[in-house]
C-alpha cells in the first residue's frame, strides 16, 4: 500500500514539475545521453532515437525514464560500466547496450541500480557483456523482457546476467539470460519473484540462490546449463512449473539444494539431466507433482536431509529413481509413480499391491567406484538388485513408497 | 557360397524353429506393447530383453543348426564346392535367417502399433542394429564351438556355458575387479573390460542412447569422451564388426583342416 | 586315376591310416575291404578331400587334390549314411545337387528306374531309410563322371533295388569308369568287384583279384578267406 502510495505520489509530482521530452540522436543538438541527462529535469523522459552512441560511464542520478526507439545502440566500448542508475524511479527501456569492460578488479556492468527503489529495466538487449543487470541494495523493482546475450567462455572472467545484491522485492520476468556465468544470480535478496525466465547455456548455473529467503520462482526453463540450478542456504523458498532440462556433466544438476529449509518444490519438470535434484542439508522440503523424466539420477539424497516429504511424482524412465549414500532414511515417499516399478494391482484400485524400492543396490555401488556405472542394464547387476530388493542389506529398509501408483499421475 | 547360403536360408525358412523364434518375437513385442502402452517403455524393456536373450537363442540355434545338418554338410562336402564357401554359406544362412525373424518379428508389432509416427524410431533402429550383430557374432561363435566338437552334448554344454559366461559371469568378474582396483585409474580399463565382451558391446549402444545422463556424471576424460561424443558410437560399432569377423575367420580356418 | 603315396592319418591318438600306398587304374569295379575301424571309410575320405591327411600325397586324375575343389567335378560319391535336410523336398534336393553340380537329365531315367515319382514332393524327413538310400544312389548317378565312389550302396535296400543298383554299376563298368565301393555284404563284394583292396590296421594287408586272395590264403570261398585273414592276424 505504502509503494503505491508513492509510486502514485511521484506520478503526481512529474505532473506538478510539467515534465518534458527530452529528444536525443545522432544528429540533433543533444547527441549524447549524457548531455541529455544533465539537461534533463526530474521526472523528464528522454527518447532516445536509433542510432550509435558511443558512451559510458552513464549516471542517471535524477528521477528519468529513458525510452529508445527502434532499439539504439549504447557502445561502452569496453572501457567499463555503461549505465549506472543512482536515484529512485528511473524506468530504462527499449536500449541496445553492448561492449561492456571486463576488469578483474571492478565487476563492470551494461546497466547498475545501486541503492535505489521503483526502476523499471524492460526490453534491453545486452551484448558482448561482463555483468548484464545488476541490481546492488536496491527494492521494488522490475525487470522485465530483458535479452541478456554473452559469450562468456570461462568462469573467472566473465559476470552474470541478472544479479541482485542485498537487494529485496525486485520482479524478474520475461527474460532471457544465455551464454553467462550465473543466467540469474540472488545472493541476499528476499520477497523477489522469478517468472517466465528462460536462462540456457550459461557456464555455470541458470539460476543461484544464495542467502535468499522468501522468494519465489515459477514458470521458468533452464536448459543446459554448466550446473544446473543451485539453491543454496535460503529458506521458505517456492519452485513452481519450472522446466529444467539437459544439464550434463559431472557436477551438473537440475537442482541443487544445499541447506534449505521448508521450500516447496512443485509442479516441475526434471528432463534428461545427470542428476535431477541433488539434495544437501535440506529439510522440511514439499516434493509434489514433478515430472522426473529421463534423468541420469532423478534425486540423489547425500545426507542431512529430514523430513521432506516426496508425494505425488511420477519418476519416468530414469537410470536411478533415487540414490542414497546412508543407510538412515527420514524422508517419506508415498503415492509417487515409478517407471520401474514391477508390481501388480489386483484390486485395481490404481495403487500397487507391493511396496516399491527406489534405491537399488547398484546405485551404492556406482557411488563407491563411479567407473561401475559402465554394468548399467546389465543382467548380473539385475540379479543383484534384485537380491538386495528382496532382503535389504546396504540400502535403508524403511525407503519405501508403500502405495506406488500404477499410472502416471496427470494433474 | 551364394547358392549353399540360399539353401540354407531356405531350409531355414521352411523349418519350425523359425517359426517358432519369429513367433516369440511377435509375441514379446505385441504383449510388450500392450502392457507398456507405450513405445518408448516398450523399446526400453525390449532393449533388456533383446542382449540376452538374442545371444542365447543364437548360440544354441547355431549349435543345433550345424550338428542336424551334419550329414548335409557331408553330401555338400562331397561336391566340387570350396570348404570355406560351405560353412561360411551355412553360418550365414543361419544368422541372416534369425536376424529376419528378429526384425520381422518386432518390427511388425511396432510397425502396427505407430513406430514411424513416434521418436522412438531412432532407438528401435539401434536395438534391431544391435540384435542383428548380436545374432550374427553368436552364431558365429556357436559355429566356432560345433567346429572343434564333434561330441553333441558337449558341445551343447560349451554353448550354454558361453552364453552364461558372456551374459553374467563376465560382468560379476568385471565388477568385483573394478572395485577390487578402486584406487587405480578405471576408465581405460572398464572401457577395454567392455570391449572384450559383445554382450557388454551392446549393452553399451544401448546405454548411449537411454543412460547418456548418468554416464556424463562420472569424471573420467577417457569416459567423456567416449561417451560424450560420437567417439563412443563409432568405436563400438568397429568392435562390434571385429567381432563378427574375427570368429568367421576361425570358422573358415577350423575347416579348412576338419575331418569329416 | 587314384594314386595315393604314403598316406597317413591319425584322430588324436588313434591311427588309421599309417602308410598306404594304393594305386587304382582307369576301369573296373574296386573293393575296400576290411573289419571294422580298418580305415576304409577314412581312406575313401582323404581321397574326397573330406578328411585333411597328416602325411602323404593324394592324386586323382593326376591332379594332387590338396586345396583342390574342382576335381570332385569328375567324382560321384555316394555317403554311408543317407541323411539329407529333412525340410527340403526329394525334387528339391535333386534340383539343388544339379544347381551345384551342373545340369543333367539322366535323374529322370533313374527316378523310374528306382520307382522314386510317388516320392518327388515328398519331404526327405518323412522318407524311409531305404528309399532316402534310393534318392541317395540317384543324386550320386545322375552325373557322368569317371570316378565313382560308393560307400556302402546296398544299405536299406529292397531286393529288387539291389538288383538294379547291381545292374546299375555293371553299365557304368562297361561305359569304362572307375568304381570304388566298400561294403560289408561279402556276396555283394564278391558279385560285383574286379579287384579288392584290404585294409588292415592301417596298412594294405592284400591288393589282387579275389581268385587270388582265395589262392593266398587256402580257402575255397571269399567270405572264408577274409575271415582266415582276421583269425590269423588277430591270433
Amino acid at each position: 500500500m505504502k509503494k503505491q502510495f508513492v509510486f502514485l505520489l511521484a506520478i503526481f509530482m512529474a505532473y506538478l514539475n510539467n515534465a518534458q521530452n527530452i529528444e536525443v540522436c545522432n544528429t540533433c543538438p543533444i547527441h549524447t545521453l549524457k548531455t541529455a541527462i544533465e539537461k534533463a529535469k526530474d521526472f523528464d523522459t528522454i527518447t532516445v532515437k536509433k542510432g550509435t552512441y558511443k558512451e559510458h560511464d552513464i549516471v542517471i542520478n535524477k528521477p528519468l525514464t529513458i525510452i529508445g526507439e527502434n532499439y539504439p545502440i549504447i557502445d561502452g566500448e569496453l572501457k567499463g560500466e555503461i549505465i549506472t542508475i543512482t536515484s529512485g524511479n528511473v524506468t530504462v527501456d527499449g536500449l541496445f547496450i553492448m561492449n561492456v569492460g571486463t576488469s578483474y578488479t571492478e565487476d563492470y556492468a551494461a546497466i547498475r541500480v545501486r541503492k535505489s527503489k521503483y526502476f523499471e529495466i524492460k526490453n534491453l538487449v545486452l551484448e558482448k557483456l561482463f555483468f548484464g543487470i545488476y541490481i546492488e541494495k536496491s527494492n521494488y523493482g522490475k525487470i522485465f523482457h530483458n535479452k541478456v546475450i554473452g559469450d562468456a567462455v570461462e568462469e573467472y572472467n566473465s559476470g552474470n546476467g541478472i544479479q541482485l545484491w542485498y537487494s529485496n522485492h525486485i520482479e524478474v520476468e520475461h527474460n532471457h539470460v544465455q551464454n553467462v556465468r550465473d543466467g540469474i544470480y540472488l545472493e541476499f535478496a528476499d520477497n523477489c519473484s522469478i517468472k517466465n525466465n528462460v536462462s540456457t547455456n550459461n557456464l555455470r548455473y541458470g539460476l543461484h540462490f544464495m542467502f535468499s529467503n522468501d522468494d519465489i520462482y515459477q514458470d521458468n526453463t533452464f536448459e543446459n546449463n554448466g550446473a544446473g540450478v543451485a539453491v543454496m542456504f535460503s529458506k521458505k523458498i517456492k519452485m513452481y512449473n519450472n522446466i529444467f532440462r539437459k544439464n550434463w556433466g559431472t557436477a551438473s544438476y537440475g537442482m541443487l539444494l544445499k541447506e534449505i529449509n521448508d521450500a516447496e518444490i512443485i509442479g516441475n519438470v526434471f528432463n534428461e539431466n545427470t542428476i535431477g535434484i541433488n539434495i544437501e542439508g535440506s529439510n522440511r522440503i514439499v516434493y509434489k507433482n514433478n515430472d522426473f523424466e529421463n534423468n541420469g539420477w532423478a534425486i540423489k539424497v547425500r545426507g542431512a536431509c529430514y523430513t521432506n516429504t516426496f508425494t505425488e511424482n511420477n519418476f519416468l524412465y530414469n537410470s536411478f529413481d533415487i540414490a542414497y549414500n546412508s543407510k538412515v532414511n527420514d524422508n517419506v515417499f508415498d503415492k509417487n509413480f515409478w517407471s520401474n516399478y514391477t508390481g501388480y494391482d489386483l484390486n485395481k484400485d490404481g495403487i500397487g499391491d507391493v511396496p516399491y524400492r527406489p534405491v537399488k543396490l547398484f546405485s551404492y555401488i556406482v557411488n563407491r567406484t563411479p567407473e561401475t556405472i559402465i554394468l548399467l542394464r546389465s543382467l548380473f547387476i539385475d540379479i543383484i538388485d534384485f537380491s538386495e530388493k528382496v532382503s535389504p542389506v546396504f540400502t535403508p529398509d524403511n525407503l519405501l513408497d508403500n502405495n506406488p501408483l500404477t499410472k502416471r499421475i496427470i494433474w | 557360397m551364394l547358392k549353399i547360403l540360399k539353401y540354407s536360408f531356405y531350409d531355414l525358412m521352411r523349418s519350425r524353429w523359425s517359426y517358432v523364434y519369429l513367433a516369440f518375437y511377435l509375441l514379446l513385442g505385441t504383449v510388450l506393447l500392450f502392457l507398456n502402452n507405450d513405445l518408448s517403455k516398450a523399446v526400453i524393456t525390449l532393449m533388456n530383453v533383446i542382449i540376452v536373450l538374442v545371444p542365447l537363442i543364437g548360440t544354441i540355434f547355431g549349435v543345433m543348426y550345424y550338428y542336424n545338418s551334419k550329414e548335409f554338410t557331408e553330401l555338400l562336402l562331397a561336391q566340387p564346392l570350396k570348404r570355406s564357401s560351405i560353412f561360411l554359406g551355412q553360418y550365414l544362412g543361419v544368422a541372416i535367417s534369425l536376424s529376419m525373424s528378429l526384425i520381422l518379428g518386432l518390427g511388425i508389432p511396432f510397425i502396427l502399433y505407430g513406430l514411424f509416427k513416434s521418436s522412438a524410431i531412432w532407438d528401435f533402429s539401434l536395438l534391431l542394429i544391435t540384435g542383428a550383430f548380436l545374432t550374427f557374432i553368436f552364431t558365429a561363435l556357436a559355429f566356432n564351438i560345433a567346429l572343434s566338437n564333434e561330441n553333441k552334448i558337449k558341445g551343447f554344454g560349451y554353448a550354454i556355458l558361453l552364453w552364461l559366461f558372456l551374459a553374467i559371469i563376465y560382468d560379476g568378474i568385471f565388477l568385483m575387479s573394478l572395485i577390487m582396483f578402486e584406487d587405480y585409474p578405471l576408465d581405460k580399463l572398464s572401457l577395454v573390460g567392455t570391449m572384450l565382451n559383445p554382450i557388454d558391446l551392446s549393452r553399451t549402444l544401448i546405454l548411449l542412447k537411454l543412460d547418456i545422463s548418468a554416464l556424463l556424471g562420472y569424471t573420467g576424460a577417457i569416459f567423456k569422451k567416449f561417451f560424450g561424443t560420437n567417439f563412443g558410437l563409432i568405436i563400438s560399432f568397429i568392435m562390434l564388426i571385429i567381432w563378427v569377423i574375427l570368429p568367421t575367420l576361425r570358422i573358415v580356418k577350423k575347416s579348412r583342416k576338419k575331418d569329416f | 586315376m587314384v594314386n595315393i603315396e604314403n598316406l597317413h592319418k591319425k584322430f588324436n591318438k588313434n591311427v588309421v591310416l599309417s602308410g598306404v600306398d594304393l594305386t587304382i587304374n582307369e576301369g573296373g569295379i574296386f573293393a575296400v575291404l576290411g573289419p571294422n575301424g580298418s580305415g576304409k571309410t577314412t581312406l575313401i575320405k582323404s581321397i574326397l578331400c573330406m578328411v585333411i591327411p597328416n602325411k602323404g600325397n593324394i592324386s586323382v586324375l593326376g591332379e594332387n587334390i590338396k586345396n583342390n575343389a574342382a576335381y570332385r567335378h569328375k567324382i560321384d560319391y555316394l555317403p554311408q549314411i543317407a541323411n539329407f535336410p529333412n525340410n527340403l523336398k526329394v525334387k528339391e534336393l535333386i534340383k539343388m545337387i544339379k544347381d551345384l553340380r551342373g545340369k543333367t537329365e539322366a535323374d529322370k531315367q533313374l527316378i523310374e528306374l528306382f520307382g522314386l515319382e510317388p516320392f518327388l514332393d515328398k519331404k526327405l524327413g518323412n522318407l524311409s531309410g531305404g528309399t532316402k538310400q534310393k534318392v541317395n544312389i540317384v543324386l550320386t548317378f545322375m552325373f557322368d563322371s569317371p570316378l565313382i565312389i560308393l560307400d556302402e550302396p546296398t544299405t536299406g535296400l529292397d531286393p529288387i533295388s539291389l538288383i538294379r543298383l547291381k545292374e546299375l554299376i555293371q553299365t557304368e563298368k562297361a561305359n569304362g569308369k572307375t568304381i570304388l565301393i566298400t561294403s560289408h555284404i561279402m556276396s555283394f563284394v564278391e558279385e560285383v568287384s574286379d579287384e579288392i583292396v584290404f585294409l588292415l590296421e592301417g596298412k594294405i594287408y592284400f591288393k589282387g583279384s579275389i581268385s587270388e586272395l582265395k589262392t593266398k590264403t587256402n580257402q575255397p570261398d571269399f567270405e572264408h578267406a577274409i575271415a582266415s585273414i582276421l583269425t590269423n592276424n588277430h591270433a
